[in-house]
């Protein structure tokens, strides 16, 4: 029994950028980042093959919620921190639906945390973009729970005694099957991180920074900025070695003593390019993935951007349907009449 | 045991109805007991209606006065409306038991002892300094039957290779089968059911069985019992019956639903007593068309849902008061965002935690006005166990006719008790039909205007997978038309006033109230929910003794029936009775002003009383 029957299997149109405009003018602070990944969907989006009636972007409440208005495809501006539960309903429902979430750091991981652990490790396939600008936006400055510790904010005035949560690294954790990073201000990564994402079939979180030019400018200063960047981005490819640094002479390595990453440079004390940890998404096991997540918290340790994660999983809805349609294989008869007359009955008259 | 046995011819009374309550550990299983023994008062064609009543605990310390469980089922040839309001027949499994239910037990009424359980030890926990069951003015208030049914239920099973405790645990089938003695059922239904129960246990059906089978011959042999009873079959509409709980029949109105529309019923939800049964039984009716999906909590429970009606899908969620609280926010959203949505509320003691397993109607005004902003929703209420199927079925047309959230309220009484529930013809079902926008709605003929309406103000339903109309909705004020984000003042006293007036509208839907009884008089009774039963009895009772009592019942909250004004003022004085403090009293004197509601507000955890409430009638009119 299926929800609709209005989906009609015709050829994909050609789309261009623009289909993906609603039309309505953003209403973002000139200079944020969220312009920077609006643009970066709507450029992706053409090319995952999926038609516009297909695609449904789902979102909480905070700046970048506002993001579904600005999509001309299917879109519930829903609550502050829900969106994962819509989306999640939307999803077991509607199987056939690309579904996506758009979300910050607030929003997802302070009262939103609990669906969004648990929409990762249902492995839902569902996108999630989670804008983190360390700081909570709509609500004019006050500290978020990506903010780093000691910061000062209209709520913290003499410094954040919370340590803050890692996104990705709390992903994993809770077992998403796709876990990536970005930055606003790289355009060309966040568009191709976007279209692996809209390709993984399962649990997705591609968490972009994004920088708050009101509230929070510069946050991201000390990666992004052109004299540091080379040193503090460590870009992770499938398949390559995880090097860095200017002439990518620096690299990680796994060391088997410590059982920890490690920094090491190319040339010194014997370290050769076969040192460097190779860098493999498609492990199942996440520890890796973990320990990468977390070296942007080690002081001297560069931050990843890139995909950590992509493993394939059976997904939530896929068993969930597998279950349905079992149990409709093994009762082909189920009807009206039977679902009434179940059970002991007795007649009178 | 001597050979000779005794062929003594028992004496048969008819009676037209009893009451009778087992009460023991809450792991001496007087649930099933209670159960089992309902189902044979069903099969041998009673009407009924039960009233199981647990502790929260799951296993309070055995023999303890907190661990009593206990089970009432009010049986007859006439027509049933409670659960009975004193036994007749108390099944006391220990002194705890007795202890907290002896003072419910008719006077004169027939007590039956497990005295094996009534060892100092036992006697201590329950709080007895003596044995109770020695005091002359017990003996002299009530017919008392002392069985060692501990000792009686090891002779039984003696060489069975049970351990003690599993011995231990089949005494219920005792008390079950000396029962089913007394009121003259035939065994072998149950015998049949003890096979299917423990089908993959041969061991334990062999031994409750043999039990079960002792507690009966017990009654026959053991001169214990001078007379035995007959309850005819009760005279109800001829048709083909079975046995539901309020959840259980909630659960078989949604599932209903998807099998008359052909569409998915999508339940999202998240376990609490004690609503958690709708979820579980639902979870069985995948093949009619039923998705379940168990959400983190309340609130994803709900949001769930909400997207998936977003999605085209026919959804509900189910909860109790804290979890109702919970999801009032995500109320407020399908109020603006206008989808249909059946949030069911298995109303239960609160504030807080209150008292979960204990039943009380004390959620009308939340559910009427529990949210912020403007934000008017449907609220009906089930009035009976059977009765939850039909209003499940109503809660979900309004829903998708009105593209609205509808709040159903049933209570703890109500989904726990169970009553015959007569199986419908197909042609006896409301038709329902669901059907979504497909194509533009503007007078332009290219573009979908998700927020123009119908000359009832009722939106269209496009739902993703739609070429062509691609739209958003979402929490913040819509525009009228192209429901895009409005901060215009005018706008939004428009959209609160519109969506107003279309729950008004809902109106339609509602059937006058009848009167029971004359349409005017001196008293009239108006009760709403799960009280139906013990006020219709009351004015049953009321009006047999030549009163001019009248009684209205509200399955409709909001809104209210078009002709209840006129109803309310052709009665001298108007009575409400509730299991709460007066709510239902409250909003009709809002509503109809000049109407000052006298009240009988019970909240004890327990469902009204028809003698009681017979009382207080008297003493007003």
């Amino acid at each position: 029994m299926s929800t609709t029957n209005t989906t009609v299997n015709t050829a994909l149109p050609t789309y261009t950028k623009k289909d993906f405009e609603s039309g309505v003018d953003p209403r973002w602070c000139p200079g944020c980042g969220d312009y920077s990944i609006i643009n970066q969907v709507q450029r992706a989006l053409p090319a995952v093959g999926v038609k516009r009636e297909n695609i449904v972007f789902i979102s909480g409440i905070g700046c970048s919620s506002r993001f579904p208005y600005y999509m001309n495809n299917y879109g519930m501006h829903t609550l502050h921190g829900r969106a994962p539960s819509f989306a999640s309903g939307l999803k077991v429902s509607r199987p056939e639906l690309q579904v996506w979430i758009v979300t910050g750091d607030g929003d997802a991981l302070a009262i939103g945390g609990n669906h969004f652990i648990h929409a990762m490790r249902r492995n839902l396939d569902l996108k999630m973009l989670l804008f983190n600008n360390r700081i909570y936006g709509l609500t004019k400055g006050q500290v978020s729970p990506t903010s780093e510790l000691g910061k000062k904010t209209k709520t913290t005035p003499h410094g954040s005694p919370d340590y803050p949560f890692n996104p990705p690294a709390l992903a994993l954790g809770s077992g998403a099957t796709f876990v990536a990073r970005t930055v606003d201000v790289e355009g060309a990564h966040m568009g191709a991180v976007i279209k692996a994402a809209a390709e993984h079939k399962g649990s997705t979180l591609v968490e972009i920074f994004q920088n708050c030019p009101v509230f929070n400018d510069g946050a991201y200063d000390f990666l992004t900025d052109k004299a540091v960047k080379a040193d503090a981005l460590l870009r992770m490819e499938q398949g390559k070695p995880l090097l860095f640094g200017k002439d990518s002479k620096k690299g990680i390595r796994f060391n088997p003593q410590s059982a920890e990453l490690e920094v090491v440079t190319l040339g010194e004390d014997g370290v050769t390019e076969k040192d460097i940890l190779v860098h493999d998404a498609k492990r199942e096991d996440p520890t890796i993935a973990f320990m990468l997540a977390n070296l942007s918290t080690r002081p001297g340790f560069p931050t990843p951007i890139g995909v950590f994660r992509d493993v394939s999983l059976p997904t939530c809805e896929e068993l969930t349907w597998k279950l349905i349609d079992g149990a409709k294989a093994k009762k082909p008869d189920a009807s009206l009449e039977k679902l009434l007359d179940g059970g002991d009955t007795w007649t009178i008259g | 045991m001597s050979t000779q046995v005794s062929v003594a011819k028992h004496k048969v009374e008819q009676v037209e109805t009893v009451t009778i309550r087992f009460v023991g550990d809450s792991g001496d299983g007087m649930q099933l007991t209670g159960t089992e023994f309902t189902r044979a008062s069903a099969l041998a064609g009673n009407d009924l209606a039960t009233f199981p009543d647990y502790p929260a605990e799951i296993r309070a310390p055995a023999g303890s006065l907190a661990g009593v469980s206990g089970y009432q089922v009010n049986f007859g040839s006439r027509e049933i409306h409670t659960p009975g309001d004193a036994p007749d027949v108390l099944v006391a499994m220990n002194p705890a038991a007795l202890k907290t239910n002896l003072a419910d037990l008719k006077p004169g009424g027939m007590l039956l002892v497990n005295v094996g359980a009534f060892t100092p030890g036992n006697l201590e926990k329950a709080g007895y300094k003596t044995n109770p069951l020695e005091d002359a003015a017990l003996k002299q208030s009530y017919k008392i039957f002392p069985v060692d049914m501990n000792k009686l239920t090891e002779m039984a099973l003696a060489g069975s290779g049970l351990s003690s405790k599993e011995v231990a645990r089949c005494k219920n089938y005792f008390a079950l089968g000396l029962m089913y003695w007394l009121y003259s059922r035939p065994i072998e239904a149950q015998l049949e059911s003890i096979q299917r129960k423990f089908a993959k246990k041969p061991e334990f059906a062999a031994a409750n069985a043999a039990v079960f089978k002792a507690g009966h011959a017990y009654g026959e042999t053991s001169e214990v019992f001078f007379q035995r009873y007959e309850v005819p079959k009760s005279k109800l509409a001829p048709g083909t019956y079975r046995s539901v709980t309020g959840n259980f029949a909630t659960a078989l109105g949604f599932a209903t639903v998807a099998r008359l529309t052909g569409r998915q019923v999508f339940l999202g939800s998240y376990p609490i007593t004690p609503a958690t049964e709708i979820l579980q039984e639902m979870s069985y009716f995948k093949e009619h068309g039923v998705v379940t999906y168990q959400a983190e909590d309340e609130i994803a429970g709900i949001g769930s849902a909400i997207g998936a009606a977003f999605g085209g899908a026919l959804a509900c969620t189910t909860t109790s008061g804290p979890g109702l609280a919970l999801k009032t926010e995500m109320m407020g959203l399908a109020v603006i965002t206008e989808l249909p949505l059946v949030v069911v509320n298995v109303q239960r003691g609160g504030p807080s935690t209150g008292m979960p397993t204990k039943t009380e109607q004390a959620d009308l005004l939340m559910a009427l006005f529990g949210r912020h902003g403007e934000a008017p929703m449907p609220v009906i209420a089930a009035q009976s166990p059977a009765d939850c199927f039909w209003a499940a079925i109503e809660a979900m047309k309004i829903a998708t006719k009105w593209m609205t959230p509808v709040l159903l309220l049933t209570d703890g009484y109500l989904g726990n008790g169970s009553e015959p529930f007569k199986i419908p013809s197909l042609d006896e079902l409301p038709k329902l039909k669901v059907s979504y926008q497909t194509s533009p709605n503007y007078a332009d003929g290219t573009q979908y205007m998700p927020y123009l309406r119908d000359d009832k103000l009722v939106r269209p339903w496009a739902i993703p997978g739609t070429p062509g109309l691609e739209h958003r909705v979402g929490g913040l004020e819509k525009d009228s038309l192209s429901g895009m984000v409005s901060y215009d003042g005018m706008n939004h006293e428009r959209m609160v006033k519109t969506r107003a007036q279309k729950i008004r509208n809902v109106v339609e839907d509602v059937p006058d109230v009848e009167t029971f009884g004359a349409a005017s008089g001196d008293l009239l009774l108006v009760s709403w929910g799960g009280t139906f039963g013990a006020v219709r009895g009351a004015a049953e009772e009321l009006q047999a003794r030549g009163k001019a009592v009248g009684h209205v019942h509200l399955r409709w909250l909001n809104p209210l029936p078009k002709n209840l004004g006129e109803v309310l003022k052709g009665f001298k004085k108007v009575f409400v009775p509730e299991v709460n403090d007066g709510q239902l009293a409250f909003y009709l004197r809002g509503k109809f002003p000049g109407v000052d509601p006298l009240q009988f507000n019970r909240i004890n955890g327990k469902p009204i009383k028809i003698s009681e409430l017979v009382g207080k009638v008297l003493e007003v009119l």
